[in-house]
């Protein structure tokens, strides 16, 4: 007997949602304050802290590309889905474009984020 | 086809009229500043596959004063972010039950704004001693 009840992936969204949400409320302000302010202009870390060697190595390390990874992928299906749901509050109907703009972004961007990580190397 | 036109509340800046629904839509609205985050990110990450003199340009340009303020921006509004998130923690988490007690909602947003804290200084330490 088939059930009549179809699965809802609403759950996966949520998920992803609140993921992205707890890892940004969690590190996103000290991230901001280390790639954009400390380490460009030297206050607090050294300059070359981002420098190519250093960058690659991390990028290739499984740990440092599963952190870069989760921060890019989470933190745009954060926003999408925050993004989204926002739409109805000011009054645009969020419909399929609005649907498809929202996620598909953050998908596009989870695939390039996969795709140069893994190019990188190990 | 009826030709009557039903009257619709216009929706244009309802919000604006209640402090508690701007400060809703100023919370939601930090996620525009996540997503701008993610995405400078993406750009640097690109940039580094792309090699060194790739990698060196989009560090130059993370020097320039725009982005600076940029970031700045950025930071407020992630802060804000990490602010709201867990004061609307007791409201979005199930009620936990400690001791035959609900916990306190203030004790949700403290420990989770302590979590924040001390996160954030353990990512700091990590940096700091990569960079050495």
């Amino acid at each position: 007997m088939k059930s009549g009840l179809k699965r809802s992936n609403a759950p996966i969204f949520w998920a992803l949602f609140g993921g992205g949400g707890m890892l940004s409320a969690l590190v996103g302000p000290m991230l901001v304050f280390i790639t954009g302010i400390a380490i460009p202009f030297g206050l607090l870390l050294p300059e070359g802290a981002m420098s190519y060697p250093k960058m690659l190595a991390f990028a290739q390390n499984w740990l440092g590309k599963a952190f870069v990874f989760a921060v890019i992928a989470l933190f745009l299906w954060h926003a999408a889905h925050r993004i989204f749901h926002t739409l109805h509050d000011v009054g645009i109907h969020a419909g399929v474009a609005a649907r498809l703009i929202c996620y598909g972004s953050a998908f596009v961007a989870t695939l390039v984020s996969a795709y140069v990580l893994l190019g990188l190397g190990f | 086809m009826s030709k009557r036109r039903p009257y619709v509340r216009p929706m244009d800046g309802w919000w604006k009229k209640n402090p508690y629904f701007v400060e809703y839509m100023v919370h939601e609205g930090t996620a525009l500043f996540v997503a701008a985050y993610a995405f400078t990110l993406l750009v640097g990450l690109v940039r580094l596959g792309q090699g060194e003199a790739a990698w060196n340009g989009w560090l130059e340009a993370l020097k320039s004063p725009l982005s600076l303020a940029f970031h700045a921006v950025l930071l407020v509004a992630i802060l804000y972010h990490t602010y709201t998130w867990f004061k609307i923690m007791p409201r979005t988490l199930p009620p936990i039950i400690v001791g035959g007690k609900k916990l306190a909602p203030a004790t949700i947003t403290g420990g989770g704004l302590m979590a924040a804290l001390v996160a954030s200084l353990v990512l700091l330490g990590l940096v700091w001693r990569i960079a050495q």
